[in-house]
């Protein structure tokens, strides 16, 4: 049990959701996170599937890291995630299928989301299945958290709601408050990730130096 | 004037370093440089100094959009008193506005000092005096009808992601003042198109009168009015006739380009021109004859005090000339072909961003031009 739960380990799973954050600190999956990030259900639902399908592309491919050859491993990679991909879209269609109409293409596109590939190549390609998995997971979880962060105040701002309910009280509309119809848009999304991966980067000045 | 600047000079101990009032410091010395010559001078070497620094070349500006303004708040009693079926004086009419506009123009310049001076002190430096103009054009190319948290919030959004993150004054690419238009237009359509929100029915105007705006219905505007003004529209845009004294003034006192306004009103004359030969006639924005294009919504203010903003314009001589006349030309295609009633915001946005490429191409062709001069002497 020890070693499963060894300080590299605890750390492949846990240096993605702060540090190293796939999308404040290293930059990925930006287009996925602002098309899908209007709502914060969908936000989360898009941000749970890609922890899922990171995890589990992880630890199938370290599971099979050394039987694949070298030449034709991208495309060894982008079977398996196309496979969970495929898993996850028809799940979603079946049980949450309101969500997955919102989604539309971009659960799809998870395909080809750069925070995938990324950990597949630079994790798993050379790392034991169970620290993958946990990487996998961060990696995704880390993304997850960003895209909640983002939806909730797009949806705040823009509806007034949080998960499809009121929270901004009908008197406050009353007295001339007004929904921003920029949030919704995706331009606005930039602006706010760009607002987010500030203030994480000055909470983080310190330890990055 | 001598006792201000004894008081200045009695103050300056409380603002310097180790003063009790210390935080206050870049308040203190953006009075001082905006009332009298800035203190800091050089001590040795030869130095030509010009009075002329950017703090003068705006006060140049803000006298220049004074004509608009004061248009734009009689024009906003007029519309007001016209539409109620009341008849009162001018000076009635002209204090009805001030009402209605006064108070954008405090909370503008009180929200967006106010970011400017905190940037100005927790970075150390001096203040930049770039939103003396900003604040005063952003309360005049809004509908008087305008909310004023909303107007706060959004002098807020432009001047921290316009301006601020790029640097402050001067390295912003886009106006800032039309940032914060764009801003309040797509964030909030219901107030700023329609037909509710050219006229003010209160005195604070947050309440409209319907009332159809000259551009979406054209066949009830006459020319004459909208040339001197008296059509319904953003606060400080309506009248040509004060727009053109304005920029009598900027030409003449040699501030703004006459090179760039004018080849605006020329691509926005050439293309409409087009457009009323070319386009079937249920296009309604297209029959509008291109004279009256030029004179209608927001085209010459634009013109005028927004694209000739010397930061965020083409800087070559010749750039000037390519990026006035695609101003010109992007705004009445908006108008005609585009979802928008108006285009100038969304052409001079445009073009800001393509201004360095169009210098880039200008200088580039200079350089090539000289080095194959210097290769046939050779």
């Amino acid at each position: 049990m020890s070693t499963l739960f060894s300080k590299e380990n605890k750390e492949a799973f846990t240096k993605p959701l702060n540090l190293d954050n796939p999308i404040a600190v290293q930059v990925l999956g930006i287009c996925s996170s602002l098309a899908v990030t209007s709502q914060l259900k969908p936000a989360l639902v898009m941000g749970i599937s890609v922890a899922i399908i990171t995890a589990f592309s992880n630890l199938v491919i370290s599971l099979i890291r050394n039987t694949i050859p070298n030449r034709v491993r991208i495309i060894v990679q982008l079977v398996v995630v196309a496979a969970l991909v495929t898993i996850v879209s028809m799940f979603l269609k079946a049980y949450l299928y309101d969500v997955s109409v919102q989604l539309s293409v971009y659960v799809g596109l998870i395909i080809t989301n750069c925070i995938l590939m990324g950990r597949l190549e630079a994790f798993a390609m050379n790392h034991t299945p169970w620290a993958s998995f946990l990487d996998g997971l961060g990696n995704g979880f880390g993304y997850a958290i960003i895209l909640a962060i983002v939806g909730a105040i797009r949806e705040i701002l823009g509806a007034g709601s949080i998960l499809g309910f009121q929270i901004l009280p009908q008197g406050l509309y009353d007295a001339g408050y007004m929904n921003n119809g920029m949030m919704v848009m995706p331009a606005m999304a930039l602006i706010l990730l760009g607002c987010v991966i500030w203030v994480h980067r000055s909470i983080n000045k310190e330890e990055k130096k | 004037m001598k006792a201000l600047r004894n008081l200045f000079d009695k103050m300056r101990p409380t603002f310097s370093e180790g003063g009790k009032l210390h935080m206050f410091r870049s308040l203190y010395e953006g009075f001082e440089s905006f009332l009298f010559v800035d203190p800091i001078q050089a001590k040795r070497g030869t130095h030509i100094h010009d009075c002329i620094d950017s703090k003068r070349l705006m006060t140049f500006v803000i006298i220049a959009l004074m004509p608009a303004l004061l248009f734009g708040m009689y024009n906003v009693g007029y519309q007001h008193y016209q539409h109620i079926n009341e008849t009162v004086g001018f000076a009635g009419m002209f204090l009805y506005g001030l009402g209605a506009v006064l108070p954008k123009i405090v909370v503008s310049y009180v929200v967006g000092l106010g970011i400017e001076f905190t940037v100005a002190q927790w970075k150390h430096e001096e203040i930049q005096e770039g939103f003396l103009v900003t604040g005063m054009i952003i309360p005049m190319i809004i509908p008087v009808t305008t909310p004023l948290w909303i107007l706060a919030l959004a002098t807020a959004f432009s001047v921290i992601f316009a301006k601020e993150v790029f640097g402050g004054t001067g390295y912003n690419i886009f106006n800032v003042a039309l940032i914060t238009r764009a801003f309040l237009f797509f964030s909030y359509p219901q107030a700023m198109t329609g037909d509710k929100v050219w006229v003010s029915n209160t005195i604070l105007g947050t309440d409209g009168i319907s009332c159809a705006t000259p551009l979406a219905e054209p066949a009830k505007t006459n020319l004459i009015d909208a040339v001197t003004g008296l059509i319904p529209g953003c606060i400080g845009e309506t009248s040509v006739i004060a727009i053109a004294i304005g920029a009598i003034f900027l030409i003449a006192t040699n501030v703004a380009s006459w090179k760039t306004m004018l080849s605006v009103f020329i691509g926005g004359a050439l293309v409409a021109f087009l457009y009323n030969n070319v386009c079937p006639d249920t296009n309604a924005a297209a029959q509008i004859p291109w004279y009256e294009h030029l004179c209608l919504g927001g085209f010459c203010f634009g013109a005028v005090f927004m694209a000739t903003d010397p930061v965020t314009s083409a800087r070559t001589e010749t750039g000037k000339y390519i990026y006035g006349f695609l101003i010109g030309v992007i705004a009445i295609t908006v108008r005609v072909l585009g979802g928008y009633a108006e285009g100038m915001m969304l052409a001079i946005l445009v073009m800001n961003m393509f201004a360095p490429l169009i210098d880039f191409f200008v200088v580039d062709k200079n350089i090539k031009q000289r080095m194959s001069r210097a290769k046939t002497t050779k």
